[in-house]
């Protein structure tokens, strides 16, 4: 059968906290491991490149590399962890578990899931962000107090990036497919978009490219606040990671409304 | 579907029997709302399907066809967490979690995981985590398939407790013994349509001869014991041949004289109505 799509607005309601709060449940138990990767990938990242590279390297657009390279982690972090999330646990949940035909049974909806999916995923990248600063001050690579304003920023960058990882969960027929965004998406961003350097050492073209992609907005949001100071054209950043985030929340409820209500 | 028109009152049993690919699921599916109503229209509770599904889920309890428990919880997690998505609170789900766990015959098991639980406790939980939110109708979809007879035969006790306190069920299956025990009216249903309607006893009155006289081995030899039996309806799937009659006596005494046949002499089922009118093909 071959249904048009219901293309009805979303709608936000309290019941996306219990979807989201299920999921906070199940991380508790796992509290330790997942804590270990949070903080262990980042460290990795900050020593092994931040010390090794920097060495050679000293500063980067007038930061030391380790500050500069601290504060791309932190977005791309985000990026990475809200992706993971969105990808292998929501296929997770929604194919092989069934997780979302046991909620379809209850007054929870579409809608809820993708948003309290989302909300997870920005959760996630919330502590990530949070485990990283505390890696990067550790380290003295932070600057100054309103890194701290980073945070609810990986919240913003979390959802951003939540949203296209469940849209490609809806379309996607097993795990290998993830690969494929990773590869194609998320992989040129992570090289692409100012985490190692200035994306204005870019070709010119690749230059204007990047400025669609969120990656780059999101690192030009935080840069700024590790060392002290004010971003600049922060509601352009804000608002196409909001951008990113309320279209890719649509088209994922959509979508999975596609997969699921059959 | 083509034309399903289905009243269920308060209180009863209603049983949705068919082949497989008879639509079944897809109706409870779309009583849940979780299938697109493509045309047609259909109310539940008085209420206009698919716009207030929210609503009507919440008074409904789903034992769905396969378990979809949550593998991340231990067994009174997962009734926690189900009651979660009603927006039961956790203190509310504690007060009726013992008889919950009691349903289920689960008391011991609270703290286990749903991997290390058998199939048939799995069920059993499954049936308890449909009344979490003390619905008004629970809808059971072939709720024992797959179980051994002991948990199937717990499952039905506990299901006619459910419909003693008043609660409505609708319960498809394709196991005829399971509709004929639990059910007071049914349909029976294929590609998308009724075919007939009534509790269990009226349909096999309606339908098919009270007796039935099933016959092994060879069905030449047999065919010749049944020739001239009057009123036999004979049906022949194999090596056996059915007859369908009011009286089989004469027949019983025919095959005294021969002991190469076996043969069962058995009252007509529901499951005899239900070959009848939905033929012997294979479904697949």
């Amino acid at each position: 059968m071959n249904n048009p799509p219901d293309l009805a607005l979303p709608r936000f309601r309290l019941s996306a906290i219990s979807v989201w709060h299920r999921n906070v449940l199940v991380w508790r138990k796992m509290l330790g491991p997942s804590l270990l990767i949070h903080f262990g990938e980042p460290f990795l990242y900050l020593v092994g490149l931040g010390y090794g590279l920097g060495l050679f390297i000293g500063e980067m657009a007038g930061l030391p590399y380790l500050t500069f390279l601290a504060s791309g982690i932190v977005a791309s972090s985000a990026m990475n962890t809200a992706t993971f999330e969105g990808m292998y646990s929501v296929y997770t949940r929604m194919v092989p578990q069934k997780t979302y035909d046991s909620m379809l049974a209850t007054p929870i909806d579409v809608d809820d899931i993708v948003a309290g999916e989302m909300i997870w995923c920005a959760t996630k990248s919330t502590i990530n962000a949070t485990a990283i600063l505390a890696v990067a001050t550790l380290l003295g690579a932070v600057e100054h107090w309103t890194a701290i304003v980073a945070i609810p920023l990986a919240f913003l960058i979390g959802l951003c990036f939540a949203g296209p990882a469940i849209l490609m969960v809806s379309i996607s027929t097993g795990y290998e497919f993830f690969s494929y965004y990773f590869t194609l998406v998320i992989t040129p961003m992570f090289m692409l978009c100012g985490v190692f350097y200035p994306t204005r050492a870019l070709p010119e073209i690749l230059q204007y490219i990047v400025q669609i992609l969120p990656l780059t907005h999101a690192v030009q949001l935080v840069r700024p606040l590790i060392v002290g100071e004010v971003p600049t054209d922060v509601l352009l950043h804000i608002s196409v990671l909001l951008l990113y985030a309320l279209v890719s929340y649509y088209f994922a409820v959509v979508l999975v409304r596609k997969r699921l209500i059959v | 579907m083509r034309g399903i028109d289905l009243e269920v009152w308060p209180g009863q049993c209603f049983g949705l029997l068919g082949p497989n690919g008879a639509g079944k699921t897809t109706t409870i599916k779309l009583i849940l709302g979780q299938s697109p109503l493509t045309g047609g229209r259909l109310n539940v509770f008085g209420q206009s399907m698919p716009k207030a599904a929210r609503q009507v889920r919440s008074r409904i309890g789903v034992v769905p066809q396969t378990d979809n428990l949550d593998p991340d919880f231990t067994v009174a997690e997962n009734l926690q967490v189900y009651a979660s998505y009603f927006g039961i609170t956790l203190q509310q789900i504690t007060g009726r979690m013992d008889y919950l766990l009691e349903f289920g015959a689960l008391a011991d098991r609270a703290g286990t995981k749903i991997d290390a639980l058998s199939g048939g406790m799995k069920r059993r939980l499954t049936i308890a985590r449909a009344l979490v939110n003390e619905p008004e109708l629970i809808v059971l979809d072939e709720p024992t398939t797959g179980l051994d007879p002991q948990v199937r035969h717990l499952i039905w006790a506990r299901l006619r407790d459910l419909k003693q306190t008043g609660k409505t069920l609708l319960l498809t299956s394709h196991y005829m013994e399971e509709a004929e025990r639990l059910c007071d009216e049914l349909v029976i249903i294929d590609e998308g349509q009724i075919l007939t309607q009534g509790s269990p006893r009226t349909l096999i009155e309606t339908h098919v001869e009270p007796e039935v006289l099933e016959l092994h081995g060879e069905p030449n030899k047999a065919r010749k014991i049944f020739d001239g039996i009057p009123d036999c309806r004979i049906e022949s799937v194999g090596d056996t041949l059915y007859c369908y009659a009011n009286d089989v006596k004469s027949l019983t005494h025919r095959l005294e004289n021969h002991p190469e046949l076996s043969f069962l002499h058995r009252p007509a089922t529901l499951e005899d109505v239900f070959l009848k009118i939905t033929g012997r093909d294979l479904r697949e």
